[in-house]
């Protein structure tokens, strides 16, 4: 157990504390305890910086070795970014949650708990070089994510959204664990080093696509890509820290990462490379055009979240084709890399900002919803200047680091029609359409977010609260991380060489080795192709913005109807639940003839049909012993008897032609000279008849077996149908005698082993008395059964008892 | 209404004692010729039945006086430990001893523990038979 793996236990530990620590500590906010760990561990991962640079630090925790499970901890370039993503918004969060969420009203044991859980998940992912230990890490991230979207438990929004994002993500996830074991099966690893560098073998396997699409699916429902997105709107029902921190900074960047991690395994591949760039762009489009659409602030940066998302999924995808170039000079995709990183920090940055500063104005105002909002900006001028520093990165203006990511995009879209490879030259165009509109959109809803709450006419009688500036402690953290993005936007060198690197390097290996590869992020390089299409953005968008109330009316009403893809789950559910609901009520009718029906059924096509497939109906009539007149005499007598209690309309006869029948067997004992068996028959079908006519006495007397038995019943064919089968099968094989029986053994030694004469008796008694030992104890436990069924009667006691 | 049984009482009383007899033997010859424990157990169950339809349950229990649920118990009993004598003496479980002994009074006897376990077999069947048949007559 190394430092490493310390740390990325210790919120995991602090979540156990936390509770105990909460019932002494009443007086101090329980944040301030919390606190410290995130700050903690953002400096222990920044000093892995120097060591990233270089190379990747391994550490190996012994978990479960026989089947090559162990908790490996790997930091290299890509992990260490998302480590310092979760530990440093984590600290902002932690600091915001304090002055957010009020000290008595809240749990906060359960609040901080949650989320500490939730950050050694997310370090866990991303540190992991263990599937298994990834999978187990990134289901914790899908559980403690549900329970703290369902914080307010008591709201019915909050359920549903959680309910709904667990749904999604654990499917992802279990789909995902499928990808893994696929990987395993292929590799016969579950170390994901191993597996990358075993790349070139399993690209030919069988099981490469099945396992990539899998993982794909995983990756594709944490992310919140199309049309997996539909939990991340309904997760905004959770505290705003939270919506900061899960849904905009971390987990739904949990897919981006996976994404990242396998592209020098998966990028091989053109389904690869085309399923994400769609699947990309799609979740793009998408969700821009429905964040112009919503009303409520926090739906509409889940949408851009899910926009957002989609942008880096669709950068990544396109970074897949720099794997298939070796000289550096042609590879003009490693940039579609490098923006996907510089996006995925900057996302981080201005998102959590963002969200914060949304919490503050709910907090402040009492509302989120921008019809009601408005003129904010003289009462709330440091949160408007943190919103236009958000919107306007969101937005891709300079000088945000959102313009730069975004002018890396278009470039990176704009290379993607000059790839000569998988059609890309001719199709890629199609994608540079669509993620320029969405650049439009987004331009479009970036501005609403700030305009219509920050300027305009004040509205202070629809507003539940006063508003007024929010006090320092909630301004904090959205100033440090709105500062970063102003900050990054002018200098994007700082983070480039230590962080941005590392990072692009673990994504495309054959970079690792490349000491002449630099990044270097120029705020400025000429009027470039891309330029142009930003200033194209910015008038369109502008137009958009300025005509939104004409065209809002019909993307709300008309087109989405028919494309609302978190209908259709909905739908999906109750057709589940009822469809199941309907099929037990279908096939569990309460009826036990309907079940023996099934049981007598299935036997029928279980046996016959394997009698039939297997080619083992063998009717031969070779060994058979002469039949004599009794013997037909005999047969026809139980015969007639047997149709006799089929068809006999009273329940006396038929007991008495059971009786009849049970004597004919004793005779049929006597003729194949079984003298005990014939004896014994005698007596228990007298004991048994006697029975029968007690217990019928006391039924209530024929009624509702009045109706006729209906020849051609379902009951009919079955009967018939077990008659055929059980009389091929005993024909069958009576003739199959592949060994000679073990008889010969007791008749030799009967009397030389046991000291008796009559063989039944002896193997009854001696060489089988186990068999006869239970065959008592059954008898016993019968009388008893009876015995208690009929003396103990609770309920006409309790009913006493009452009245009494 | 009481009608007098005497016949079919007198009858029983000879009978009932004659079936009895019959089931000791079944139940001692078992082990050379037809019979053994659960036919002699079934007759002697036949035998009380009997009683029990000539007389009527309480003057049965009278005459038996002993609950049949302890029948079956000891006859179990019977079971498990005659397997357990193979046991003590090193055998596997169930395994019979038989031999000559002399015996005091009846001079030399063939021994089995077989008949011990069909002893348990019968005890076992007497009391299962009468239970059932005693709970569901005595029942309304």
């Amino acid at each position: 157990m190394s430092l490493l793996h310390l740390a990325i236990i210790l919120p995991f530990v602090v979540a156990i504390i936390i509770p105990i620590i909460y019932k002494w500590t009443k007086k101090i906010h329980t944040g301030w305890l919390v606190l410290p760990v995130p700050i903690i561990l953002f400096i222990y991962f920044l000093s892995f910086i120097p060591k990233t640079m270089n190379g990747s630090t391994v550490e190996t925790f012994q978990w479960i070795p026989r089947y090559g499970i162990n908790f490996t901890v790997v930091v290299d370039g890509l992990s260490l970014l998302f480590a310092l993503l979760i530990t440093g918004i984590g600290s902002l969060v932690v600091f915001y949650s304090i002055y957010y969420l009020g000290k008595n009203k809240e749990r906060l044991n359960n609040f901080y708990a949650f989320l500490m859980i939730f950050m050694t998940a997310m370090l866990g992912v991303v540190l992991s070089d263990n599937l298994i230990v990834l999978y187990l890490f990134w289901e914790l991230t899908s559980i403690s994510s549900f329970l703290l979207i369902g914080y307010w438990y008591h709201r019915e929004r909050s359920r549903y959204g959680a309910r709904k994002s667990m749904m999604i993500t654990v499917f992802g996830g279990l789909m995902m664990l499928g990808g893994f074991i696929m990987l395993h099966i292929m590799t016969d690893s579950f170390s994901i080093r191993e597996i990358l560098a075993a790349s070139e073998a399993i690209s030919q396997n069988a099981l490469f696509i099945p396992a990539m699409i899998l993982i794909l699916l995983g990756a594709f429902t944490k992310s919140a890509q199309v049309p997996f997105h539909i939990w991340l709107p309904d997760a905004m029902e959770a505290p705003t820290p939270v919506s900061a921190y899960l849904h905009s900074a971390t987990m739904v960047k949990a897919g981006i990462y996976v994404v990242a991690r396998f592209t020098p395994l998966f990028a091989l591949s053109p389904i690869w490379f085309w399923t994400i760039a769609i699947v990309g762009t799609t979740t793009l489009l998408w969700g821009s055009i429905n964040a112009t659409k919503k009303n409520d602030l926090k739906a509409i940066l889940a949408y851009s979240t899910i926009s957002q998302l989609g942008l880096i999924m669709t950068l990544l995808g396109i970074g897949a084709a720099s794997l298939h170039f070796d000289n550096l000079s042609d590879d003009i995709y490693v940039l579609a890399i490098v923006a996907a990183v510089f996006h995925l920090f900057n996302h981080a940055t201005f998102k959590g900002s963002l969200f914060m500063m949304v919490g503050i104005i709910d907090h402040e105002t009492g509302t989120r919803d921008i019809r009601r909002l408005g003129g904010l900006m003289r009462i709330m001028p440091i949160t408007a200047t943190i919103a236009f520093i958000g919107t306007f990165a969101m937005a891709g203006l300079p000088p945000f680091n959102g313009f730069l990511s975004k002018e890396m995009f278009l470039e990176s879209l704009l290379n993607l029609t000059k790839l000569n490879l998988w059609n890309a030259d001719t199709w890629g165009i199609l994608l540079l359409i669509v993620g320029f509109i969405a650049s439009v959109f987004t331009f479009t809803y970036s501005m609403i977010i700030f305009f219509k709450t920050f300027t305009g006419k004040q509205k202070a009688y629809l507003l539940p609260k006063k508003p007024h500036e929010a006090p320092f402690g909630l301004l904090l953290s959205p100033a440090i991380l709105a500062f970063l993005v102003l900050f990054i936007g002018i200098f994007p060198n700082v983070i480039a060489a230590p962080i941005l690197e590392p990072a692009v390097k673990s994504i495309v290996p054959s970079l690792a080795t490349n000491a002449d590869f630099h990044i270097h992020i120029g705020l400025w390089h000429g009027i470039t192709p891309a330029l142009l299409m930003t200033v194209g953005i910015v008038i369109l968008g502008t137009i958009l913005y300025k005509t939104h109330r004409f065209w809002k009316p019909f993307i709300t009403t008309r087109v989405p109807k028919k494309l609302r893809i978190g209908k259709s789950y909905d739908k999906g559910m109750s057709y589940l639940e009822q469809g199941s609901y309907r099929f037990t009520m279908t096939v569990m009718t309460g009826w036990l003839r309907t079940y023996l029906n099934y049981m007598l059924f299935a036997f029928i096509v279980l046996v016959l049909g394997s009698l039939i497939l297997t080619d083992s109906l063998n009717l031969k009539f070779e060994n058979l012993t002469s039949v004599t007149l009794v013997d037909f005499v005999l047969a026809a007598v139980i015969l007639v008897t047997l149709i006799g209690i089929v068809f006999s309309k009273s329940r006396i006869t038929s007991i008495i032609l059971l009786g009849a029948m049970g004597y004919t067997i004793s005779i049929f004992f006597v003729i194949a000279r079984a003298p005990d068996l014939a004896l014994t028959q005698l007596i228990i079908e007298t004991i048994s008849v006697v029975l029968y006519l007690l217990v019928f006495y006391h039924l209530p007397q024929f009624s509702n077996i009045e109706e006729k038995p209906r020849f051609f019943s379902v009951k009919t064919f079955l009967s018939i149908g077990i008659g055929i089968t059980i009389t091929l099968v005993a024909l069958s094989a009576y003739d199959t005698t592949f060994y000679d029986s073990i008889s010969q053994y007791y008749i030799d030694n009967t009397y030389k082993e046991a000291a008796g004469k009559n063989i039944v008796n002896v193997i009854l008694v001696d060489f089988r008395g186990f068999d006869t030992l239970f065959e008592t104890t059954v008898l016993a436990i019968a009388s008893i059964g009876i015995f208690t069924m009929i003396k103990l009667r609770l309920t006409k006691r309790r009913d006493k008892n009452e009245n009494q | 209404m009481k009608t007098n049984d005497v016949l079919l009482r007198n009858v029983t009383k000879v009978v009932a004692f004659i079936i009895f007899l019959f089931s000791l033997h079944l139940f001692f010859a078992g082990h050379y010729n037809p019979g053994g424990g659960f036919v002699a157990g079934l007759t002697s169950a036949g035998a009380i039945t009997l009683t029990l339809l000539a007389y009527d349950i309480k003057t049965v229990k009278s005459m038996l006086n002993m609950n049949t649920i302890i029948i079956t118990a000891v006859g179990l009993i019977f079971v498990v430990g005659t397997g357990l004598l193979g046991v003590f003496s090193g055998k596997p479980f169930l395994t019979h001893l038989y031999g000559h002994v002399d015996l005091p009074v009846l001079g030399d006897t063939s021994l089995h523990t077989a008949t011990l376990f069909d002893l348990g077999v019968y005890l076992v069947v007497v009391g299962v038979t009468l239970t059932i048949i005693q709970t569901i007559g005595e029942s309304d």
